[in-house]
C-alpha cells in the first residue's frame, strides 16, 4: 500500500518511529539487563554518571541505580500511556458517537457532561481522583484515561456531525439499516483516521500526565517511574542535578517520539494536507 | 489590434497529475467590448485559462510556452509587482462561489474599498462614495445597508452582485467572469446574466466567460471557444458555433442539451399509487426561549399524487421544499401532519420497526456522486448491502448485484472495486443499482444528475428513462433544471418556498404555464430562445 | 451590546454544567476513604470516639449524603465555601489569600503564550518548508514535549544555580519589606522562570494550530480574490488571513483554560509559589476535603469567567456570531 511508503519518505516520522522503538526496546529488555529490584539500594548515593563502570548513568540520592530506573520506567510510561488513551478514546468515542449521530436532547446531555469534564482543570481532577480512590498504579492510569477523554468525544461528535448528513449514511437508512450498524459500522471507519491520529496526542499527554503525578508523590510509590526519579532528584537539584535531568530528557524524547509518530500517520492518511 | 490575445499558451502540470499539461497550445483572441465564452467540462482547463490570464496559477502549475498579450505586452514574463498592479486596476474577476470568494469577516463596503485604497490614492469620504455608486450600479436593493452588512447577511444574488461591483470599481477594460451563475438559482442567474450584459454595454469592458452551460452561452456569448482536456476544439461567432457546430465534441455537447419541450410521451393515467396529502414539515431552530426560536415552514400543506408507472417531476429553486418533501416520502424526515400513502397504507403511521421492514418499497438515488457512496466499502457490497440487510443470502445478493451492474450499464467484473476508482457518472450508476437492488415500487431521484458533467448527465438520463420503461418503475424526480424536467416527467409540480404553485400534466404546464411564478422560471432558463441542432442524446463524444 | 448579551446567554448556559460538576465531585469525594474528622484526628495524633462523634456532628458529617449535598450546594449560592479543618479557617479566606498569585501567574502566561504562539506561527506559515519553518516547528515539538515541571528545574539549575541571574522560587523576597514598584519589579522577577515554564506547552500548542489554521485559510477562495485585486503578499496576509486564522486559536484558549490552570499546580509546586495549585496540592495530601472542593468550585468558576471573556472576544472577531448563522 502507499501508505507505509508515504510514511517512510517522511524524515520526521522515521525518526519517531525510531524513539518510540528504542522506549519499547528499553521496556521489553529491563527485566533482562537489570534483573534486580531497580527500587533496591544499588550502591552508593549520588555517583556521577560514568564514575562508575557499574553505574553508567549514576545513582540518585537514597544509591538506587538510574539507569535500571529508567529501562524499568519505560515499562511503565508505555503501559501507562496505551491503556489510558485505550480508556480515553473508547470512552470518547462512543459518547462522542452517539451525540454525534442521535444529536437533539441526547446530544445536549452528553456534550453538557463533557463540557463539566473540560471545565474542571484536568490535573484537579486526577489529584481529586487520586485523593478519593488512592494511588494504587492501575487506579492512577485508568484515572489518567478518564480525565483524557473530552477532547476525542468531541471530536468523534464532530466527525458524526458531518459524516451523518452525507448521502452514504442516508442511504443506508434508506435501505432500512438499523442504527447500530450504520453508527459502527458505517460512519465509524470513516470516522477513525483522525481520531487515531489524535490517540498519539492523547498518550502524549498521558505520559506527561502520569510523570507529573509520579513528580508530586502522588503516583504509586512501589513503580518504578520516571516522574518518580525527578521528584527525587528535586532536594539534590542544586549540585547533582543530573538525577532530574536524565528521566527528564528521556520522557521528552518518548513524547516527542509519539507526537512525531501521530503526525506522521497524519501526513501519511492525508497526504494531500501535508505540511500542515 | 485585440485587447487580449493568447498565443500557443502551454500550461504544465506537477508531476504525477493526470496529464502532463493543463493546456495544449491554446490560442484565441478578444476584442474591446466583446464577450468571448470558453466552454467546456470538468478538467477541460477552461479555469486554469482564466487564472493563467490572472496570473493566479495554483502553485506547481506554471506555463511553459506562449504568450498572454495584454494590450499587446506579453504577460507572462512580468515581473510580480507590475503584474498586482495590472490586477483588479485592469483586468478584473468574477468567482463562482460568491459566498467563499469574499471574505467573511470584513464588510462589503471595506472589500470594495480596497480596490480604490490599494490602486488609487482617493480620499476616505471619495471612496465611500464611489462604494455606494457602484452598488447601486449593480442595483443591489438599499445600497448603504449592503456597504454595512457582511457577506452571510446577503443572498447569493446580491454577494454575486457585490464581487461584481468590486470587479468593476476600477472599470477594468477586462473582466474575467469564471463560472458566476452556477452557484445561483436560476431566475438569479436570469439576473445577473442580463446585469453583466447590461454593464459591459455601457463601459464596453471586454468580457472573458467561462462557463459549462451551452443555455447560458446562448444568451451572453458574441464568440465562443470550446475546450476538452486542454486543448481548444473550435472557436467562431456564437451564432455560428450554437448553430452549426463542427467539431464532433462540439456537436456532443450540443446533442446533451435537453431541449424545452416534453418528448411527447403519453401521460400515465390512473388509480393514484403514491399519495402525498396536506404534509406539512416545519424546521425549528434556537434554544429554550421563545423569543430566540425561529420557525421555517420548509413544506407547507402539499398534496400530490403519482399513478403506477408515473414520473412526477417536483421543480423548484434552492428553499423551495423539494428535497425536504423527498426525504419525508422517504422518511429520512418525519412530517409534523399529514399522510404519504403507498398502495394505501400511511407510511408516515408505520413504527421504526415496521418501516426497516417497508423498507424495499421506496428507494432513493441522491445527489452527489461522491458522498453517496461509503468510501469504505467495495461497490459490490454497496450494492448487496440491501438485500442482505432484509434477509438475501449473500451468494444471491451479489449474484444480484452482478446482474444490475450490466443492468446499469457496468462491468460486472468492477464488482470488488472501491467508489473512488470510478468516475461521477458511474457512480450514479452505481447508486441507481443500489437502490434497484431491492425492486422497489418508487424510486426517488433528488437531482441525480446535476452534478454530474453535461455529456455524463445525457447518458444517466437515458439510462433512468430506460429503466423507467423496462422495470415499470413508478419515480418521484427532484430537480431544479426545467429541461431535465421537461425530458423525464408525465407529471410536474413547481414548488417556492415550502408550497406547491402549480401541478399537472407535464406537458400542458411548459406549452402554457398558468402560475406567474412557473412562468418567471421557464422565462429564466438559459437559451430558452435556443433550439439545439442536434439531437437530444443523437451524438456522444468518443 | 449585541456581543455582551450573546456572551451572557452562553454563561447562563454554564450554569447547569458547573452544578453538574459540583453533585458529581461531591458524591465522588463521599466515597474517599478518611473525611476531614479522621485527618484532624490522624493530625493530632488520635482521639477518643466520644470526641470523633463530636466532632462530626460538629462538621455536619453524621447527616444522609443528600442533606449534605443540599447543604453544600445552598452555602455555595451565599459563597460560604465551608471552613477548613487544616487551616482553621474558613475555606473562602484560604482561597482568596492563594488567588491572586495563581491568576497573576496564569494571566501572564496565557498573554504570553498566546502572543508568542501566535506570532511565531505566522512567521513559521509565511516560511512553509523552508528553514525559518523547519527550525520553528521543530522546536514546537520539543516544547510540546518537554514535561513543564522538568523544564522549571532545570531552568532553576541554569538560571539560578549556574547564573544567579533569577530566583529559584518564591513569589517576592520575604522580609525585604520592598514596596510600591520596586515590589512590582521584585514579583516580576520571581515570576520569569514560573511564567516561562506555564506557557511553554502552550506556546507550542498555539504555534501549531496557528500555522496550520494560516496554510489552510491561504487555500481559501477570497484570498485568491485579495490576490485578483491585486493586493501585495503582505496585505493579503494583514488584512484577509490573519483575523480569520486567529479564529481556532482563540477558541483554544477558552478550551484550555482548564488545562492550564491543572499545570500551575506543579509549576507551583517546582517554585514554591503560594497559590492556588500549591494548595490543592497540600489539601490532597491532607486530605482537606472542604478546600480541595472549594478549589474545584473556584476553579471551575474561573475557567467559566475565561470562557466568558473568550466568547466576547470571539464574537467580536467574528461577526457571524452575533447575527447567527
Amino acid at each position: 500500500m502507499g501508505f507505509l511508503k508515504r510514511y517512510a519518505r517522511n524524515p520526521a516520522a522515521v525518526i519517531g518511529l525510531l524513539l518510540v522503538l528504542a522506549v519499547i526496546a528499553m521496556a521489553v529488555s529491563a527485566s533482562w539487563i537489570f534483573p534486580r529490584d531497580p527500587l533496591s539500594l544499588a550502591g552508593r548515593p549520588l555517583q556521577w554518571p560514568l564514575d562508575n563502570p557499574r553505574f553508567w548513568l549514576g545513582t540518585d540520592n537514597t544509591g538506587r541505580d538510574i539507569a535500571a530506573q529508567i529501562f524499568h520506567g519505560a515499562r511503565t510510561s508505555l503501559l501507562i500511556g496505551l491503556v489510558a488513551t485505550v480508556v480515553a478514546i473508547g470512552i470518547g468515542i462512543v459518547i462522542g458517537a452517539v451525540a454525534g449521530y442521535y444529536g437533539g436532547w441526547v446530544d445536549d446531555l452528553l456534550m453538557r457532561i463533557t463540557e463539566a469534564f473540560q471545565t474542571l482543570p484536568n490535573f484537579l481532577l486526577l489529584l481529586v481522583l487520586v485523593a478519593v480512590f488512592g494511588s494504587n498504579i492501575t487506579f492512577v492510569t485508568v484515572a489518567i484515561g478518564i480525565v483524557s477523554w473530552p477532547p476525542s468525544a468531541r471530536l468523534t461528535r464532530a466527525e458524526f456531525l458531518t459524516l451523518r448528513n452525507r448521502e452514504f449514511v442516508q442511504a443506508c437508512r434508506v435501505l432500512g439499516m438499523r442504527d447500530r450498524q450504520i453508527i459502527f459500522r458505517e460512519i465509524l471507519p470513516n470516522a477513525l483516521p483522525p481520531i487515531i491520529v489524535y490517540a498519539s496526542v492523547i498518550m502524549a499527554v498521558a505520559i506527561l500526565l502520569e510523570s507529573a503525578l509520579a513528580f508530586l508523590n502522588l503516583s504509586d510509590p512501589n513503580i518504578p517511574s520516571w516522574g518518580n526519579l525527578i521528584g527525587a532528584g528535586k532536594g539534590v537539584l542544586r549540585v547533582h542535578w543530573y538525577v532530574s535531568a536524565i528521566p527528564g530528557l528521556v520522557i521528552l524524547l518518548t513524547v516527542l517520539g509519539v507526537s512525531l509518530v501521530g503526525q506522521g500517520l497524519n501526513d501519511a492518511l492525508n497526504p494531500r494536507l501535508k505540511g500542515r | 489590434m485585440s485587447l487580449l490575445a493568447i498565443e500557443g499558451l502551454t500550461v504544465a502540470l506537477p508531476k504525477g497529475a493526470d496529464r502532463p499539461h493543463a493546456l495544449e497550445s491554446v490560442s484565441f483572441s478578444l476584442k474591446a467590448g466583446e464577450i468571448l465564452c470558453v466552454v467546456g467540462e470538468s478538467g477541460s482547463g477552461k479555469s486554469l485559462t482564466a487564472g493563467a490570464v490572472m496570473g493566479l496559477l495554483p502553485d506547481g502549475v506554471v506555463a511553459t510556452a506562449g504568450a498572454i498579450r495584454y494590450l499587446g505586452r506579453d504577460l507572462l514574463p512580468l515581473p510580480a509587482a507590475e503584474m498586482r498592479r495590472l490586477r483588479g486596476r485592469d483586468i478584473g474577476m468574477v468567482f463562482q462561489e460568491p459566498m467563499t470568494a469574499l471574505n467573511p469577516l470584513r464588510s462589503i463596503g471595506s472589500q470594495i474599498a480596497e480596490m480604490f485604497r490599494t490602486h488609487t490614492r482617493l480620499s476616505g469620504r471619495e471612496i465611500d462614495a464611489r462604494v455606494l455608486a457602484l452598488l447601486e450600479q449593480v442595483r443591489i436593493p438599499d445600497p448603504a445597508a449592503a456597504a454595512r452588512a457582511y457577506p452571510h447577511e446577503l443572498s447569493g444574488g446580491q454577494r454575486q452582485r457585490a464581487m461584481i461591483a468590486m470587479a468593476l470599481a476600477l472599470e477594468p477594460k477586462l473582466l474575467i467572469c469564471d463560472e458566476p451563475t452556477t452557484a445561483l438559482d436560476v431566475t438569479t442567474q436570469a439576473q445577473i446574466l442580463a446585469l453583466i450584459r447590461d454593464l459591459q454595454r455601457r463601459t464596453g469592458t471586454a468580457v472573458l466567460f467561462i462557463t459549462h452551460d451551452f443555455g447560458v452561452v446562448a444568451d451572453i456569448a458574441d464568440r465562443v471557444a470550446v475546450m476538452r482536456r486542454g486543448i481548444l476544439v473550435e472557436q467562431g461567432p456564437a451564432a455560428e458555433v450554437l448553430n452549426n457546430p463542427q467539431h464532433p465534441y462540439t456537436r456532443a455537447l450540443v446533442a446533451a442539451v435537453p431541449p424545452l419541450t416534453p418528448p411527447g410521451r403519453p401521460s400515465v393515467t390512473g388509480a393514484p399509487f403514491l399519495e402525498i396529502d396536506r404534509v406539512s414539515k416545519t424546521y425549528r431552530k434556537g434554544g429554550l426561549l421563545r423569543r430566540s426560536r425561529r420557525v421555517t415552514h420548509a413544506v407547507k400543506e402539499v398534496s400530490l399524487s403519482l399513478p403506477r408507472g408515473g414520473t412526477l417531476g417536483i421543480v423548484g429553486e434552492s428553499g423551495s421544499g423539494k428535497s425536504t418533501l423527498a426525504r419525508c416520502i422517504l422518511r429520512l424526515l418525519d412530517p409534523e401532519t399529514g399522510e404519504i400513502r403507498l398502495d394505501g397504507q400511511d407510511r408516515l403511521a408505520l413504527s421504526k420497526e415496521a418501516l426497516r421492514r417497508e423498507a424495499r418499497r421506496v428507494q432513493m438515488v441522491f445527489q452527489d456522486p461522491f458522498a453517496s457512496l461509503n468510501p469504505r466499502r467495495r461497490v459490490g457490497e454497496l450494492v448487496a448491502q440491501g438485500p442482505i440487510i432484509h434477509g438475501t443470502p449473500r451468494a444471491e445478493a451479489m449474484e444480484r448485484a452482478r446482474e444490475l451492474f450490466s443492468l446499469v450499464g457496468l462491468d460486472p467484473a468492477a464488482l470488488d472495486r472501491f467508489p473512488h476508482e470510478f468516475s461521477g457518472g458511474q457512480r450514479q450508476r452505481i447508486g441507481l443499482a443500489r437502490a434497484l437492488a431491492l425492486r422497489p415500487d418508487v424510486l426517488v431521484a433528488d437531482e441525480p444528475v446535476s452534478a454530474l458533467d453535461v455529456s455524463v448527465q445525457a447518458q444517466v438520463l437515458k439510462l433512468l428513462v430506460q429503466l423507467r420503461e423496462q422495470l415499470g418503475l413508478s419515480m418521484v424526480f427532484i430537480t431544479h433544471d426545467l429541461r431535465v424536467a421537461a425530458q423525464l416527467c408525465d407529471q410536474l409540480a413547481v414548488m417556492r418556498q415550502g408550497e406547491v404553485v402549480e401541478h399537472g400534466p407535464a406537458a400542458a404546464i411548459f406549452a402554457d404555464p398558468q402560475h406567474e411564478y412557473t412562468r418567471a422560471l421557464m422565462a429564466a432558463v438559459p437559451g430558452k430562445g435556443w433550439t439545439p441542432p442536434v439531437a437530444f442524446g443523437s451524438e456522444e463524444a468518443a | 451590546m449585541r456581543i455582551l448579551l450573546l456572551a451572557l446567554r452562553r454563561l447562563a448556559a454554564s450554569l447547569p454544567t458547573l452544578l453538574l460538576i459540583l453533585v458529581g465531585l461531591f458524591l465522588l469525594l463521599q466515597l474517599a476513604p478518611g473525611d476531614t474528622v479522621d485527618a484532624l484526628v490522624a493530625q493530632m495524633g488520635g482521639g477518643d470516639p466520644a470526641m470523633i462523634e463530636q466532632l462530626r456532628s460538629f462538621y455536619g458529617l453524621d447527616a444522609p449524603v443528600l442533606v449534605q449535598l443540599g447543604r453544600y450546594l445552598l452555602r455555595l449560592v451565599t459563597l460560604d465555601l465551608g471552613f477548613s479543618a487544616i487551616y482553621g479557617k474558613p475555606v473562602a479566606d484560604v482561597i482568596l489569600e492563594r488567588l491572586p498569585v495563581t491568576l497573576l501567574l496564569m494571566a501572564t502566561a496565557l498573554s504570553f503564550a498566546f502572543a508568542a504562539g501566535m506570532g511565531l506561527g505566522v512567521v513559521a506559515a509565511r516560511r512553509v518548508n523552508r528553514w525559518p519553518d523547519s527550525l520553528i516547528s521543530t522546536l514546537g515539538l520539543v516544547f510540546y514535549a518537554t514535561p513543564s515541571f522538568w523544564f522549571g528545574m532545570m531552568g532553576i539549575v541554569v538560571f539560578a544555580v549556574r547564573l544567579s541571574w533569577l530566583p529559584a522560587g518564591g513569589f517576592e523576597e520575604i522580609g525585604s519589606g520592598n514596596e510600591g514598584l520596586t515590589r512590582v519589579l521584585d514579583i516580576a522577577w520571581h515570576l520569569v522562570l514560573p511564567v516561562a515554564t506555564l506557557a511553554l506547552t502552550y506556546l507550542a500548542t498555539y504555534l501549531r494550530i496557528m500555522r496550520a489554521s494560516m496554510l489552510e485559510v491561504m487555500t481559501l477562495d477570497f484570498v485568491r480574490t485579495a490576490r485578483a485585486k491585486g493586493l501585495g503578499e503582505t496585505a493579503v496576509v494583514l488584512r484577509h488571513v490573519l483575523r480569520n486564522a486567529l479564529l481556532p486559536g482563540v477558541t483554544l484558549m477558552g478550551l484550555q483554560a482548564g488545562t492550564m490552570l491543572g499545570g500551575s499546580v506543579v509549576v507551583e509546586s517546582v517554585f514554591a509559589l503560594p497559590g492556588l495549585g500549591r494548595l490543592a496540592y497540600e489539601s490532597v495530601v491532607q486530605r482537606d476535603v472542604n478546600t480541595l472542593l472549594g478549589i474545584v468550585f473556584v476553579s471551575a468558576l474561573l475557567v467559566i469567567a475565561i470562557n466568558f471573556i473568550v466568547d466576547m472576544l470571539y464574537a467580536k472577531l467574528d461577526p457571524r456570531i452575533v447575527t447567527g448563522s
